[in-house]
Parts: structure tokens; sequence; C-alpha cells
């Protein structure tokens, strides 16, 4: 892809990053820094193209073990997620 | 599947990422936003099934191994995450911070050795950068887990010359990797990675317990950045949106986090090799301390007008959440005003407390942010501190040579009484002593906070 193209999405999802979670109260801060956390599991993809195209055992060794450890961040990360937040239904004003 | 509808799928899943962030910033759209960020990340990861890239074909190479790996991350992660007590959740996030730092690391070590010679400087670059950052975030991770699950002393690791090490770690870590970029070759790489292990260990060490989450949340924010660079290197744009909004939002919310506990982020890495030694001196003398029985504090509160429950982490481990709210029904149905005073970092991280009491059904009502809470002590008769310690230490006010100095505190030392129930005169996570506890009109109740409740409950009854 196009250098230019890549620092241009950097760039702008840098921004929608500072300004989305501005105005959060300490209340969610736990859980915000929870639900980033899973999205980042979101390697996972990486995890699969490399498993793909794997050529050698040392690579789809260490591609499995990415793939393990990316799939207990990204799903482990959105459960724990929820079930804090589940806490905090039924209490809105 | 073409290319285009690939990377419109991948555009569906950053844009989900991105109301999931949003979401998750307002308590009303929290679970939603989280349901959306799942969503995301789920159809992201389906759609790589069926796109072949160029030279390849469908189904996926290595499928078995692809599908039962997942299985086992699936089998590890969920019930990990279902059954963590409630208490021990920030080291699990810490955990599961770790492990993607670790995949990212793997992820850039396998595309390096796939690409060998092929590998064009800027790729190899980006590949340096992420496992340098993955490994540190990953090793940085482990240290943090040991030290909240108190495996390990929370107190700052420091040892001699300790600032030389770890500045003599980081100049190698940075030499190796200039070296990989010129040299190419596996085993720098795995010199790096072993380096940069050991550079997230030493970094983490020195950082005392109770600025733990603030750590987390960069070392969170840290692991975004790999993701970012790890779609450059593998041509995927969805990984460098998700990895950038996590790297971006989680350097904000470390920012927010350190301002709420009244910290740099700058003092909160460095600040123990910077810190004065505390005074010795007060350490070894035994001091006086009034303590009080389960009734003397009944009839305490039977008596106020206006009572301030301020908890901590010693109640939500001795798990009494669901007294302490007995306890404020039975206040409340005495015609007495009761709030709780929620101190923005009690518990292990910002926002735990509110996690813990909303896990007991207390009326989020009744949940009072430190703000509103601290200009009311002056009228409050009855402040009950529950297993918590630092988060109402004066020290915090007075003594600027100590490490919490400068955060800020309920002031319960305005109200007329103060009880606090405690295990022992142990001092709190961040092991600072507490001069309010030998305030004159403050009561000690120890034992443990469930069993003392559970007392104070029954006298309060007999009244």
């Amino acid at each position: 892809m196009e250098p230019m193209a890549i620092v241009s999405i950097f760039v702008l999802a840098v921004f929608v990053g500072f300004e989305v979670v501005s105005k959060v109260s300490s209340t969610l801060h736990t859980p915000l820094m929870s639900g980033a956390n899973a999205i980042h599991g979101v390697i996972l993809v990486g995890a699969i193209i490399v498993a793909d195209h794997s050529s050698t055992n040392l690579e789809l060794g260490l591609s499995v073990a990415a793939i393990i450890l990316a799939t207990i961040n990204m799903v482990g990360g959105f459960v724990v997620t929820d079930r804090m937040l589940e806490m905090f239904k039924g209490n809105k004003k | 599947m073409s290319r285009t509808v690939y990377d419109l799928i991948g555009l569906a899943a950053g844009v989900a990422f991105i109301l999931a962030l949003k979401g998750l910033s307002h308590p009303k759209t929290a679970r939603r936003g989280n349901l959306i960020g799942a969503f995301g990340a789920t159809l992201a990861t389906l759609v790589v099934f069926f796109y072949a890239n160029p030279g390849t074909s469908l189904p996926l190479n290595n499928l078995g191994w692809i599908l039962g790996a997942m299985l086992i991350g699936l089998v590890i992660g969920v019930p990990a995450a279902r059954k963590v007590q409630m208490t021990q959740m920030p080291q699990l996030v810490a955990l599961f911070n770790g492990v993607g730092g670790g995949a990212a690391a793997l992820v850039a070590i396998v595309e390096y050795l796939h690409l060998g010679t092929e590998a064009t400087t800027a790729e190899v670059i980006f590949t340096v950068f992420t496992v340098i950052v993955g490994c540190v975030s990953f090793s940085g991770s482990i240290i943090t887990f040991l030290k909240l699950q108190e495996l390990m002393t929370t107190r700052p690791v420091i040892f001699p010359a300790g600032r030389f090490i770890i500045a003599a770690t980081l100049a190698s870590v940075i030499g190796v990797g200039g070296w990989v970029v010129t040299a190419l070759g596996t085993t720098p790489l795995l010199i790096l990675a072993g380096l940069s292990l050991l550079f997230g260990i030493l970094f983490v060490l020195p950082v005392g317990g109770a600025d733990v989450p603030i750590v987390i949340s960069l070392l969170n924010a840290f692991t975004g950045l790999t993701v970012a660079a790890s779609g450059y290197v593998l041509d995927s744009v969805l990984l460098i949106i998700a990895g950038t909004l996590v790297g971006a939002s989680g350097t904000i919310l470390t920012r927010l986090m350190a301002e709420a506990m009244g910290r740099s982020l700058f003092g909160t890495l460095f600040g123990a090799f910077t810190a004065k030694p505390q005074d010795a001196s007060d350490s070894g003398e035994e001091r006086p301390v009034r303590s009080g029985s389960p009734d003397d504090v009944a009839i305490l509160l039977n008596y106020a007008r206006r009572v301030v429950i301020v908890p901590g982490f010693g109640l939500a481990v001795a798990q009494a959440q669901h007294t302490v709210r007995e306890l404020a029904d039975m206040m409340i149905a005495k015609g007495i005003d009761v709030a709780y005073g929620i101190h923005p970092v009690a518990g292990r991280m910002p926002g735990h407390m509110n996690v813990l009491l909303a896990e007991a059904n207390v009326p989020y009502e009744q949940l009072a942010e430190m703000d509103e809470v601290n200009p009311t002590f002056g009228q409050t008769d009855v402040a009950i501190v529950i297993g918590a310690n630092d988060v109402v230490n004066p020290a915090a006010q007075t003594s600027p040579g100590c490490p919490i100095y400068g955060m800020p505190i309920l002031e319960v030392n305005q109200a007329a009484n103060i009880i606090f129930l405690k295990r022992s005169m142990r001092p709190g996570f961040a092991g600072i002593e507490n001069e309010l506890l030998y305030d004159p009109k403050t009561m000690l109740l120890f034992g443990d906070a469930k069993a003392s409740l559970t007392k104070v409950v029954s006298a309060l009854k007999a009244l």
C-alpha cells in the first residue's frame, strides 16, 4: 500500500482514538481499559495470516502459539469486560 | 472473495471498534459498546477464512492447526474470564494484555522468518519495533500480574545501580535492534526478543503496587501500537486502524488515570529512584490507638445523622459488599443519611470499587464520587472506613516526601468521628503509615471486615 495512505490512516486513527475517550468518567476507566485490551486481540487476524503461509515447522509452531495467545486475549477480554458491565446494569437512575 | 470486499469488511470492523470505544466511554452505552467491539472482532476473524492471498488458494493452509489453536485459546480464555473473582480482575486484564503483546511479537517473528531476505527495510524496522514492544508488554504484564496477585512484593523493587542497569539494557535493546535492521538474521532477532523481555521485567519492577494499574494501561497502549505495526508488515488496514485506536486511546486513558491518582506518568515509572527514603524512626515504636467493640460502633452509628461509608479493597477481599449494604439499608431505615464515598482509585484500579459495589446491588445513587463527598465531611457525624487506607491517608496532603504525596484523598479527617475496620495495623498497599489511625477521634475495629460488619449489624438491630 502507498506509504502516504498508511501515514494518513495512522494519523487520523490517532486523533479518533484521542477523541473518543477524552471525556470518560473514572467509574468507567477499568471497563474501558479492558475493552480496549480486547480490541487489540484482533492481532488474531495477523496470527491466522502468518499461520496460513507458514512453510517450516518452526514457523507453524510459533504461529500456533500466537493464535492461542491472541484468542485468549480477544475472547477473554470481551467476556470479562461484559461481566464487569453487566453489574452496572439495573443500577441506572 | 475479492480484495475489495475483504477490505470493506475490514473497514466495517474498524468502524465497529471506534463505536465500541465511544460506547465504552458512557455508562449507559458501555455494555452495548463492548458487544459492538466483540462483533467487529468476530467479523474480522471470520472473513480471513474466506480470502485467499494472490498465489494461494482456499481453504487456508494449516487450517486444522489454526482451528485447533483457536479452540485451545477459547477453552483457556472463556472460563478464566467467566470464573475470575471481581477482586482479581485487574490482574486478569494484565494477563490478557500480556498474551496479546506476546502474540504480536510472535507474529512479527514468524513473518520475519517467512520473508527472509525479501523483506524491505521498512518492514524490518516495523518488525523490530513489534518484537521489542511486544516482548516488553508481555514480560512487563507478567510482573504486574505477580504484583497484583501478591505473589511478589508490592513495594518498588530497587536494586543497586538499578537505573544504570535499566539504561544499559535499553541501550543494548536499541543497539541489537539496529543490528537486526542492518545485518538481518534469525539469531540477532532472538537475542533482541530476549533482551526486550528482560527490559520489560526491569522496567516494571521499580513501580510501586498502587501505581501498577497505570503501568497496565500504558502496556495496553504499547500492545496496541505493536498491532498497528504488524498491520503494516502484513498489509492489513484493519490491524493498523485497530492497533492505532488502542494505542491512542490507551495513552489518553493512562494520562487520565495518572491524573485521578495525582501522579505524573514520569513519577510513576521512575519515582522509586528519586523518592527520598521514608523516616525509619516512626516504624519501630508502638503508639497507642483507640480500639472499640462492635457495640461501640453500633451506638455511634445509631445516634448519627449522616454517615459516609468509605469502602476499600479490604472490603472486597473479605467479600463484605453484601453485609455493608445490609448495614447501610438498616441505617437508612432509621432515617440516617447514608452515602458511599468512592475514591477514583479505590480497589486496585480506577473504577474497580464501582464494579464491586454494583455486584452487591448497591444503588447507583448512593455512590458519591470524591468531588461530591469531600465538601460534606464537615457535616458528617461518622465516617466508616472499611478496608481502605491509602485513599484516606492525610500524608498525601501533608508530607511531601511520601510516595502518594499529591494524590487527592477522601478527607475523612474532617468528619466528627472516624471508624476504621481493619485486619491489623499493617499499612496499606502503598506501604505507608497512616497518621489518622492514631487520631483521638478515630476508633478501630479489628478483624475480618465481613465478621466485624455482621457483628455491628446485629448490635445495631438490638438497639
